[in-house]
């Protein structure tokens, strides 16, 4: 029994078999439309979220299967005190595959070792979000054809960004990967990821404030936002909450392929207007979630087409 | 100095100068009721000074506390006031309660019950990280 909490858990190799699956879902999607059949998925969110959730809920409900779940964190158990070991228990009696997200890091690594069914990290605080991280690189590998020499531009909260850090680390095991680095001083990408992964693969990688010098050298750009629930001070949120928006004038610095990412919900950081531009893939890669969500479950319940 | 050998028990040496009471109050060794000598500043032709430990009964340490605070450390076993084993203590890949997580976004925070495990992953520098949310120990 196999569970998903950190993208690193997957090899380069797992990580094409499930890009490769998504595109044959893609392709052929009635060949998948029984494929859990009798099967049940949990979703379990002890944190307000709109996209990912229904992303499994249509993930697994495309693949045949159901899904139960909890109306809110209010409901459950968890707001009488019972524990995220218990609660992976409990749940493992209902259901054969478990979603979790939690505001708390690591509460999906909890459930995973307490529960006897697979668990699926979907999202712990501001740590990891590995379900995202397989969006993000099927939109990529859809739109460039590649994961490989790149460079890719993260833009906004660098430090509290999940997708970013997940993304980061599953792009550093690709060749010919240069990131470019761009936040206020006070976001800026944690040393640790820095260090460990970026530097101890030898990769190539600018830190920077100026938004508008490095637009034009960028194959991708992931905008982020910066994110209130992530604050403990809201006068420091208002103040850098605007700093970096994405505007029609600024997108005419970027190449002509430059496919702008955005794990959403987007604020104000991408201008509307960018919506109708061809290099906009954000609404892509939501629907390239729930094609890598079907082609995980597929994986981690081991089913056979 | 002389300090009389033991019959049964443990040399804790090649303590870093400094450090024996740290390692006395870590493994809680005041709570025993056979004789324990702590030797500071011992001269020492490696080391230049070291201090050592001297615990007059067999007792089982935690290894992982010793190779954390003072990788380097070497543990003599006696037995029949011989030589029977040489340990050396290393940086542990695992700490359990050994170490305590500060990250308030951490699960360990609210679950009080979980155990605080770090693991190591900068032998070089010495950087363990919390296991639930990899945050680096302090």
């Amino acid at each position: 029994m196999r569970s998903l909490i950190d993208i690193a858990e997957l090899s380069i190799e797992e990580i094409d078999e499930l890009l490769q699956r998504a595109d044959d879902i893609i392709a052929n999607p009635k060949k998948y439309a029984h494929a859990c059949d009798g099967k049940k998925l949990a979703t379990l969110f002890f944190e307000p979220s709109t996209r990912t959730r229904l992303s499994f809920e249509a993930a697994m409900y495309e693949l045949g299967g159901n899904v139960i779940s909890m109306a809110s964190a209010g409901s459950s158990s968890a707001s009488k005190g019972e524990s995220v070991a218990d609660t992976a228990k409990t749940v493992s009696c209902y259901a054969d595959v478990i979603a979790m997200r939690h505001p708390k890091e690591g509460a999906p690594y909890v459930a995973s070792i307490n529960a006897r069914v697979p668990v699926i990290n979907a999202g712990d605080g501001g740590h990891n979000h590995p379900t995202q991280t397989l969006a993000d690189l099927l939109t990529i590998y859809r739109e460039k054809g590649r994961l490989d020499n790149l460079t890719v531009g993260f833009c906004g909260d660098l430090k509290f960004g999940r997708t970013v850090h997940s993304l980061i680390t599953a792009l550093s095991r690709y060749s010919g990967i240069k990131f470019v680095l761009i936040s206020p001083d006070e976001l800026k990408l944690p040393s640790y990821i820095k260090k460990d992964i970026i530097q101890k693969n030898n990769l190539e990688y600018v830190q920077t404030t100026d938004f508008e010098s490095v637009l034009p050298e960028l194959d991708i750009l992931y905008m982020t936002r910066v994110q209130r629930e992530r604050f403990f001070n809201e006068e420091d949120y208002l103040r850098l909450k605007d700093s970096y928006i994405l505007t029609p004038d600024k997108m005419k610095l970027a190449k002509e392929d430059c496919s702008v990412l955005h794990p959403l919900p987007r604020v104000n950081e991408i201008s509307v207007a960018i919506d109708n531009d061809p290099r906009a893939c954000y609404f892509k890669q939501v629907f390239n979630g729930k094609i890598m969500r079907m082609s995980l479950i597929l994986k981690l319940l081991e089913v056979e087409i | 100095m002389k300090i009389d050998s033991i019959q049964n028990g443990i040399v804790i040496d090649h303590i870093t100068a400094g450090k024996g009471m740290e390692i006395y109050r870590l493994l809680k060794l005041d709570n025993l009721d056979c004789s324990v000598a702590i030797i500071k500043n011992v001269h020492s032709r490696k080391m230049g000074r070291k201090d050592i430990i001297k615990i007059d009964a067999a007792i089982d340490l935690n290894m992982d506390i010793l190779g954390y605070v003072d990788p380097g450390v070497t543990i003599d076993i006696i037995r029949n006031e011989m030589l029977v084993e040489k340990r050396r203590a290393d940086l542990p890949e695992r700490l359990e309660n050994v170490l305590y997580c500060k990250n308030p976004r951490c699960i360990t925070t609210t679950e009080q019950e979980l155990p605080h495990v770090f693991r190591l992953t900068d032998r070089e520098n010495h950087v363990y990280r919390c296991m639930y949310c990899d945050v680096k120990a302090k």
